[in-house]
């Protein structure tokens, strides 16, 4: 009922893309989705639509769940397409009622979307091609760093291979208690918002009296294996960037350095 | 709901050729209910057995209409759960109580959530404290002390019983247990399945107990359905599912212990019943065996 | 159990010896419990006294059974073994260090391993592998160790061929498999393990209780096993029987189990092949008390 494909959920394989360190994704997405947002002219475009289009072919990811990523945000790109095209002043081009599209709408609109695309097309692959627990070590590793400025990576490293633990746990458990409660006679979708909160209650109280008592009985199980925090604390898996990986950190940078240089041109 | 239906004959759950997916359409789908038919009269209290994973909770939920069959019909209390307006109403007549059901309570007090169902149901105010009342009472809780007690502040043991008086107090025509006595001291266990008892005598209602524990089907069940891999295996009475030990065995199932010793008995060539199902019949065979004193 | 087979940790290297204790000296205490009174909540309104004046040792290498009715107070004194909860009054000592001093805490966890009732709130990681590493992690060990640590603890737990499932994938068994892997991963001398199969089905339960044995014997693990299920106490060295926070009996199971009219008093069940065996001995049959598992009376009928 709850349960399912999620957008973005890691597909398993072995393309070039699944062996990258997690932290060479991070960082090669990073770099991509600026160049996506900085190229200014037709060269840089072509630039970032290669780099995209070649990534998209070398993750061997199927056609259906690339276009997935981009059918579940249609309406956003719709809607962005609308108002650039009339918002934008310009040239007129047609006029109907007291909406007007111009040229220049137009072709804002289009390149617009295009960014929106190929920015939301380049965001997915990294989940798409890394188990969400390599993912966290990845940016564990790229945070760490940081840590020094304050930046508690760890602790978020640790928040986030939780989340992704006990979301699924949670999740089957709310299926659990709205079968049962409607086992009862309960009704979940009617009458006003104040009584439509209060039919909530019989849901709620349940899930948040036990996802707190899973985090009492997690923190006494993580205490008794002799957890203490990130200090001191070491991972069995290290992250090693292979030549591959520095191969694609150094395309995305050239990328990105190439649409700079195009935009001061 | 039933007139004109000769109610005693036929049986209040009918199922033929249920198949149930799970996630249909993607790469997950499993096919987690095969083609199941069974037959479950009227006032008889089934067990339904098998390993984690064989669709034993699957299966009874289509029995409350919570689940929709993907192939088959089930029909309930007269009703096809296949009929949307009228599964609707089908959680007035059939009761689940769901595993560990204490962690569904929600009200401020025991008598609050007891009362939940009832007034659901729409029942008058006098009615439903008189329905909570007798819940809590045949659970064996103090309807007025228990009662004011908040759910959060009791025993274990005490918040499984105030759940499964939640669902009494519907007072329906079938009452399903979805492994109700699982982490329950041996003493828990027994005053549970007395009330369950206590409960059907009364009402005259169908009991559909899911559980692991083989001795409690013994000493409860008339009837037993044995799940594997979503297909019924075996339907029967307790004594002739379980001496049908080789094949239990196999599918990861246990048989009550004192049934177990008769078979072990046999293999030794020792003349012995192996449809035992107490240690008193165990204790009386093996007397037999080694001759009076 | 005291025979040496010399088979899992004790051929993994120089470094795993100092680690791990070896053969024990059978009378060596591990945990001793002196006069332990604990009080919940004391002088608030839900206050009430969960132990009182318990005296216990557990032996090292010694398999013990804690049984007793819910709310008798075996969780609470399990909970005591690795300074979880301290006592109200009274002593508990582990491996020589007290647990009321905070210092011994961190020491005495990494000796005394604890898996609990719900393998699901236990289980840290959506990996297998990962989560069996995280408690050798948290020692600090560099990553080679804690590597061929994960590879023995998942190999002696029988999970090695799940190292790359999510754990949500495997049955309530392999799930408590998976927390004792947890748990082992630090190498501790003891096992503390909190009603470990009161949510398992009855294959679940064989499969768990068998590799406790097989721990036990193997590694000559302590395991203190905290459990309702009066069949799981007949395969331990000794059991101790709580009621109401007190002692009520403890001893050999063969001892405990003769006890019939008391544990039922206590709401317990006695074993089935205990309760039959008592039953033709109250008929006049001579059958020794020893008797506790069906293959004994398999045994005694063979020989009458």
């Amino acid at each position: 009922m709850l349960s399912g494909i999620t957008l973005g959920q890691y597909i398993p394989g072995h393309s070039l893309l699944h062996l990258l360190d997690p932290r060479t994704k991070v960082i090669g997405v990073l770099a991509s989705a600026v160049s996506i947002i900085a190229f200014t002219n037709w060269q840089g475009f072509v630039l970032v639509t290669l780099l995209t289009l070649t990534a998209l072919l070398v993750s061997k990811l199927p056609l259906g769940i690339i276009l997935g990523s981009l059918k579940s945000l249609w309406l956003l790109l719709v809607i962005t397409f609308l108002l650039q095209t009339f918002l934008t002043p310009g040239t007129l081009l047609v006029e109907l009622g007291p909406l007007s599209i111009s040229r220049e709408g137009l072709f804002a609109a289009g390149e617009i979307v295009l960014r929106l695309a190929l920015l939301i097309l380049i965001a997915f692959l990294p989940t798409l091609t890394t188990p969400p627990i390599k993912l966290t070590a990845g940016l564990e590793g790229i945070l760490s760093p940081l840590q020094r400025l304050g930046v508690p990576a760890h602790e978020l490293a640790l928040m986030m291979t939780l989340a992704l633990r006990f979301i699924p746990t949670l999740l089957q458990e709310a299926e659990v208690v709205i079968s049962a409660q409607r086992s009862r006679g309960a009704g979940f979708t009617t009458g006003s918002p104040a009584r439509w909160a209060k039919s909530l209650l019989p849901l709620f109280v349940p899930l948040f009296a036990g996802a707190l008592r899973r985090a009492d009985d997690l923190a006494v199980a993580m205490e008794s294996r002799c957890y203490r925090g990130g200090a001191n604390r070491t991972r069995m898996s290290t992250l090693k960037f292979s030549a591959l990986d520095y191969v694609v950190i150094g395309v995305t940078l050239a990328v990105l350095a190439g649409v700079v240089a195009l935009r001061l041109i | 709901m039933l007139e004109g239906v000769p109610l005693f004959m036929s049986p209040i759950i009918e199922i033929d050729k249920l198949t149930h997916i799970y996630l249909p359409g993607t790469p997950f789908q499993v096919t987690s209910l095969d083609s199941i038919s069974l037959d479950i009269e009227k006032g008889v209290f089934f067990a339904i057995i098998g390993s984690t994973g064989s669709g034993k909770s699957t299966l009874v939920r289509h029995f409350n209409g919570l689940l929709t069959p993907a192939a088959g019909k089930v029909r309930v209390c007269g009703i096809d759960i296949s009929d949307k307006r009228q599964r609707r109403n089908l959680w007035r007549s059939v009761g689940l109580v769901f595993q560990q059901p204490e962690q569904q309570l929600f009200e401020e007090t025991v008598f609050a959530d007891v009362a939940f169902g009832p007034r659901n149901m729409g029942l008058s105010e006098a009615e439903v404290t008189e329905r909570v009342h007798e819940a809590l009472r045949l659970v064996g809780l103090d309807p007025l002390e228990a009662g004011r007690m908040s759910p959060f502040h009791m025993s274990g043991g005490m918040r499984r019983k105030a759940a499964i008086a939640g669902v009494l107090a519907l007072k329906p025509e079938v009452l399903i247990l979805d492994e109700p006595t699982a982490g329950l001291d041996p003493q828990g266990k027994r005053h549970l399945m007395k009330h369950v008892e206590e409960f059907r005598r009364r009402e005259g209602a169908t009991i559909i107990l899911v559980t692991h524990d083989m001795e409690e089907v013994a000493l409860m069940a008339e009837r037993v359905a044995v799940l594997n891999r979503g297909r019924l295996v075996m339907e029967g009475k307790p004594r002739e599912i379980f001496s049908r030990a080789a094949e239990l065995f196999a599918i990861g199932l246990d048989l009550p212990a004192p049934t177990h010793l008769m078979h072990q008995l046999r293999l030794l060539g020792k003349p012995v019943r192996t449809d035992v199902l107490t240690a008193a019949e165990a204790e009386e065979e093996i007397a037999g065996l080694l001759g009076e004193v | 159990m005291t025979e040496s087979n010399g088979t899992g940790y004790t051929g993994s290297g120089p470094e795993s010896q100092d680690s791990q204790p070896t053969a024990h000296n059978r009378d060596e205490i591990f945990i001793a419990v002196k006069n332990l009174n604990y009080i919940y909540n004391p002088g608030k309104a839900g206050g009430h006294r969960a132990l009182s004046g318990i005296d216990l040792n557990v032996k090292a290498g010694e398999f013990l059974v804690i049984a007793g009715p819910n709310g008798s107070g075996k969780s609470t004194l399990a909970r005591h073994f690795n300074a979880m909860l301290k006592p109200s009054s009274g002593r508990v000592i582990v491996a020589g260090m007290d647990t009321m001093i905070p210092e011994n805490v961190w020491e005495i966890r990494c000796q005394v391993g604890m898996v609990f009732q719900n393998p699901d709130n236990q289980i840290v990681s959506s990996l297998v592998e990962e989560d069996a590493a995280f408690g050798a992690e948290n020692l600090g060990l560099p990553s080679e160790e804690v590597q061929k640590r994960v590879e023995e603890t998942l190999r002696l737990t029988g999970l090695s061929q799940y190292a790359k499932h999510a754990p949500h994938l495997l049955s309530g068994g392999q799930k408590q498999k998976l927390a004792i892997a947890g748990v082992i991963v630090m190498r501790p001398s003891c096992l503390v393990l909190d009603e470990p199969t009161s949510m398992l089905d009855p294959a679940g339960r064989v499969e768990l209780m068998e590799t406790l044995i097989r721990l036990n014997r193997t590694l000559k693990a302590t395991v203190v096993l905290v459990t309702h299920f009066m069949e799981e106490a007949v395969l331990a060295d000794r059991v101790v029987v709580l009621s109401d926070g007190r002692i009520a009996v403890s001893g050999t199971p063969a001892k405990v189990f003769a006890e019939v009219e008391l544990l039922e008093g206590l709401g317990l069940k006695l074993p089935a092949a205990s309760e039959i065996a008592h039953g033709l001995r109250k008929r006049g049959f001579p059958l020794p008390k020893e008797i506790l598992t069906i293959d004994d009376i398999l045994t005694y009928i063979k020989n009458n």
